[in-house]
C-alpha cells in the first residue's frame, strides 16, 4: 500500500468515525441517518482501498437502499423527523454511552490482539473471484440458511406490518377473483 | 486476462485521463439532452442547441431559495446526483478500456445508481416543500419496482462474461453480441436506465402533477446539477448497454472506438424516441408490473443464460 492510500484510507476512518458520532448529535431525522450513510461510505471507500472492489462497492450500494428506505420509515415514526423541535437521538443516555465505549473498546483490542493471516506476495489476486468461490463453495451452506433467514424475516416483518392480509382482499372464503385493493395494482387487477 | 485489462488511467496517465472521462461524461449527457430536446421538438433540428442555452443561463441564474429549507442536505443532493452520473461513466470502456477498471465494474455501475436512491431523495427533502417531498418519495417508491430487474440484468452479461469487469464482458462478444441471447435483459435494462434518471415513462418524480415534484423548488445551478446529471446517466446508460449487449466498439472498417460511439448514439435516438411515446407510469401500478412481471421475467433470462453458459454458447 503506498503512502497516500494509506494515508486516504486513515483519513476515511477517522471521517467514518467522526460521521458515526454525529449521528448523535445532529437533531434532525433527515441528518442523523445520511451522517450513518455517510459513516458506511466512508468504510466502503477503506474497503476500495483494501483492493476488495467487489465487498466495498456492494457495501455502498446495499447501505444507500436501507439508508433511504430506513429515513422514510424513521420521518414516518420520530417524534422530530425534520429537527423542528428540540430532540435527542439517545435514549438512556449514559447507560448507551458505557454500552457504546465498552464494545468500542473489546473491538478495538480484538484487531491489534487477532493474529492476522498475511497475504502470499507476488501478483495481486483478485478478491472478487476469491470471494465468489467462498462463498459458492465451503460458506454455501451457511450463505443459503442466511438467506432463507433473512427471507423469512423479511416475510414476518410484512405480515406483521400491513393491516390487509389475504382475507380482507380476496373476501372470507377466499372467492373473489380480483382483491379488493384500495389501490389498484398496474396489471389491472 | 483481469490483470492484463487496462485502463485509460495507465495509458496517458491519471489527470488526462479523468479529464478525458469527464469529457465524454459531458459529451454523453449534452448529446442526449440534444437528442431529446429535437425529439420533443417533433424533430426540428435547431432545438439541439436548446441544452447548451439552458446550461448557461442557468449558471448566470440567481438561486432562490424556500422557507426553512435544510440547505446543507438540498445542495447535497443535487451536486451528489451529477457526481454520481459522472462516475458512472468512469467504468464504461468508450476507447476498449475505462478510467477504472475493476474486477466488479458492474457492481460499480449499479452503486452509482443505487447511491443516486439517497441523493433524489435529498433533493425532494431540502427545500421543506410538499411537490418536493412528493416527487423524493415517488422516487423511492418507483426505485422499489426497477432495483431488482435491473441488478438482474447486470448479473446476467456478468454471468455470460464469466467476469464483472466490463472490459472482459465486450471481450466475451466476440463471436456473438449479447443481445441475441438476451434481448429481455437488453430492454430490461434500458428501461431501468430511464427510470433511475426519473426520465420519460418514468418520469414520475418530476411528473407536471405535482408541479415539477424533484425540481420543482430547485434553481440556477441546483437544476443544472440535477437535469444535468439525469443526462449524463442516460448518455451513461446508452453507453453502457452498448458494451454489455452490442459488442463494444467491434464492427468492419471503422476503428473500434467510432463503432462504440455509433452504436451509443443509435441507442440515444431509439431510447429517446421510444421513450417519449410512452405516458408516465404511476409509481405505485409500476411496482406491480416490476415485481410480477419484470422480476420473473429478468430471472427466466438470467437462467436461460446460466444454462446457455453451461452449454458452452459463450465460449
Amino acid at each position: 500500500m503506498t503512502v497516500t492510500a494509506a494515508v486516504v484510507a486513515l483519513a476515511l476512518g477517522a471521517g467514518a468515525v467522526v460521521l458515526g458520532v454525529l449521528v448523535f448529535v445532529v437533531d434532525s431525522m433527515a441528518r442523523a441517518t445520511f451522517s450513518l450513510l455517510g459513516s458506511f461510505l466512508s468504510v466502503a471507500g477503506i474497503m476500495l482501498i483494501l483492493d476488495l472492489p467487489y465487498l466495498a462497492l456492494v457495501t455502498a450500494l446495499m447501505m444507500t437502499m436501507e439508508m433511504a428506505v430506513m429515513a422514510v420509515f424513521m420521518i414516518m415514526f420520530m417524534m422530530n423527523p425534520a429537527g423542528l423541535m428540540p430532540m435527542s437521538m439517545v435514549h438512556n443516555k449514559y447507560g448507551s454511552a458505557a454500552a457504546g465505549f465498552a464494545v468500542f473498546a473489546v473491538l478495538t483490542t480484538g484487531i491489534w490482539l487477532v493474529d492476522w493471516p498475511v497475504a502470499p506476495s507476488g501478483a495481486r489476486s483478485d478478491t472478487t473471484a476469491q470471494l465468489g468461490l467462498a462463498l459458492m463453495g465451503e460458506y454455501m451452506l451457511v450463505m443459503i440458511l442466511v438467506g432463507v433467514v433473512l427471507f423469512t424475516t423479511i416475510l414476518a416483518g410484512t405480515i406483521l406490518a400491513t393491516g390487509r392480509g389475504r382475507y380482507d382482499r380476496f373476501g372470507p372464503d377466499l372467492g373473489r377473483r380480483r382483491p379488493d385493493d384500495p389501490v389498484r395494482g398496474g396489471l389491472g387487477r | 486476462m483481469a490483470d492484463s485489462a487496462r485502463t485509460t488511467a495507465e495509458a496517458l496517465g491519471l489527470v488526462p485521463a479523468v479529464g478525458f472521462a469527464l469529457l465524454v461524461a459531458l459529451l454523453l449527457g449534452l448529446v442526449f439532452a440534444a437528442t431529446d430536446s429535437v425529439v420533443l421538438a417533433s424533430g426540428r433540428l435547431s432545438a439541439a442547441v436548446e441544452p447548451v442555452r439552458i446550461t448557461v443561463r442557468s449558471l448566470m441564474e440567481q438561486r432562490r431559495t424556500t422557507l426553512a429549507p435544510d440547505a446543507l442536505l438540498w445542495r447535497l443532493g443535487a451536486a451528489t446526483v451529477f457526481v454520481l452520473a459522472l462516475l458512472s461513466v468512469a467504468v464504461i470502456p468508450i476507447t476498449g478500456a475505462s478510467l477504472v477498471s475493476t474486477s466488479a465494474d458492474l457492481v460499480w455501475f449499479n452503486a452509482a445508481e443505487a447511491l443516486l436512491w439517497a441523493a433524489a431523495w435529498l433533493v425532494g427533502w431540502g427545500p421543506n416543500a410538499v411537490h418536493s417531498l412528493v416527487g423524493g418519495y415517488r422516487f423511492l417508491a418507483q426505485g422499489l419496482g426497477y432495483e431488482l430487474p435491473l441488478m438482474f440484468t447486470l448479473i446476467t452479461t456478468g454471468i455470460a462474461g464469466g467476469s464483472l469487469r466490463a472490459t472482459d464482458i465486450v471481450a466475451a462478444q466476440a463471436d456473438l453480441w449479447f443481445v441475441v441471447t438476451m434481448p429481455l435483459a437488453f430492454v430490461a435494462f434500458l428501461a431501468s436506465g430511464a427510470a433511475f434518471a426519473f426520465w420519460g415513462p418514468f418520469a414520475a418524480p418530476v411528473g407536471t402533477d405535482i408541479a415539477g415534484g424533484l425540481r420543482s423548488e430547485l434553481s440556477g445551478p441546483d437544476r443544472l446539477l440535477l437535469d444535468g446529471g439525469r443526462a449524463v446517466f442516460l448518455g451513461a446508460t446508452a453507453a453502457m448497454a452498448t458494451a454489455l449487449f452490442l459488442g463494444g466498439g467491434a464492427g468492419p472498417v471503422l476503428p473500434d472506438t467510432a463503432w462504440y460511439v455509433l452504436k451509443t448514439a443509435v441507442l440515444m435516438v431509439v431510447l429517446v424516441v421510444a421513450g417519449r411515446r410512452l405516458p408516465v407510469l404511476r409509481p405505485d401500478r409500476f411496482v406491480e408490473v416490476g415485481w410480477m412481471v419484470l422480476v420473473p421475467a429478468t430471472l427466466l433470462q438470467a437462467l436461460v443464460v446460466a444454462l446457455l453458459t453451461l452449454a458452452g454458447v459463450y465460449r
